[in-house]
């Protein structure tokens, strides 16, 4: 059981709206005392998405929480947008697959550097990508 | 808008990242550290980012863009003062930086640098004397 402790919901829009988003996370990781090298894990698989987001996804919105289950503490991350979509979630999740001209790491190389990933989306509507990162994990 | 400075040391440019970069201001650097190759004909480049505490795949990429595009201009590329939890990052995102030349810290960096270069011959134009290779 996975509890939300705190929320905040921020909009990204623009380029320099991911330096400020990448604060906020670092915030909330100092606070649940996260050691660095998670938090530096965290931040960039955040990067990696609000890029995503961003390019493919004009723009959306990630929610901040940090979650509690028993005595662990996380940074939970979900980043929702309402681009295209993808149409081949597993395809889109294979190192070196980009419809851009980018290396194709984004995906992958987020979900192995957080505990838990997790990607909906549809066709049209648009995309979530969630992200979990316990402050020990 | 902000510019990451870059300063000139006889042979060398030098490049200290002291903010977060986001993906305009990285391809500026690119842009502005490739032409100042240019203008100056200098034989190296050494950038610092012992200051940046994200190095993203994009970020990454820009690192190897300006090496493979200063190795074109005859100029090496040092990266130096990488934060251990970047290198591990680094690694676990994919992306291991093939081919870009680190040194633990400035002084190192300098030192690679000039090994690389070899001795510091003043570019007057002694192209003459020891040609011979070309014409075989």
């Amino acid at each position: 059981m996975i509890l939300s402790l705190s929320k905040d919901n921020i909009q990204v829009q623009r380029e320099q709206d991911v330096v400020l988003l990448r604060n906020r996370v670092k915030e909330v990781a100092v606070k649940i005392k996260m050691g660095l090298l998670n938090q530096t894990k965290l931040i960039t698989a955040a990067s990696e998405l609000l890029r995503n987001m961003l390019r493919y996804g004009n723009g959306g919105t990630c929610l901040v929480e940090i979650v509690s289950r028993g005595r662990d503490n996380g940074v939970r991350l979900t980043f929702a947008d309402k681009g295209p979509g993808i149409a081949d979630i597993p395809q889109a999740m294979r190192d070196g697959f980009s419809t851009g001209r980018s290396l194709g790491l984004g995906l992958p190389g987020a979900k192995r550097l957080v505990n838990e990933f997790d990607i909906k989306s549809k066709v049209g509507e648009g995309t979530t990508v969630m992200i979990l990162k316990w402050a020990n994990g | 808008m902000d510019k990451i400075p870059i300063l000139r040391m006889g042979n060398f440019l030098l490049v200290t990242i002291q903010v977060d970069l986001y993906d305009r201001l990285a391809l500026n650097l690119e842009a502005d550290l490739v032409q100042m190759v240019n203008k100056t004909s200098a034989r190296g480049v050494l950038i610092d980012i012992s200051a940046v505490s994200i190095v993203d795949s994009f970020m990454g990429r820009i690192i190897g863009n300006i090496a493979s595009m200063s190795k074109i201009l005859d100029a090496e590329t040092v990266v130096v003062g990488m934060q251990p939890a970047v290198a591990i990052t680094l690694i676990e995102l994919g992306l291991p930086l093939n081919g870009v030349h680190t040194a633990l810290n400035v002084e190192r960096g300098m030192k690679r640098l000039q090994e690389m270069i070899g001795p510091v011959q003043e570019d007057d134009d002694e192209i003459a004397p020891e040609d011979d290779s070309f014409a075989e």
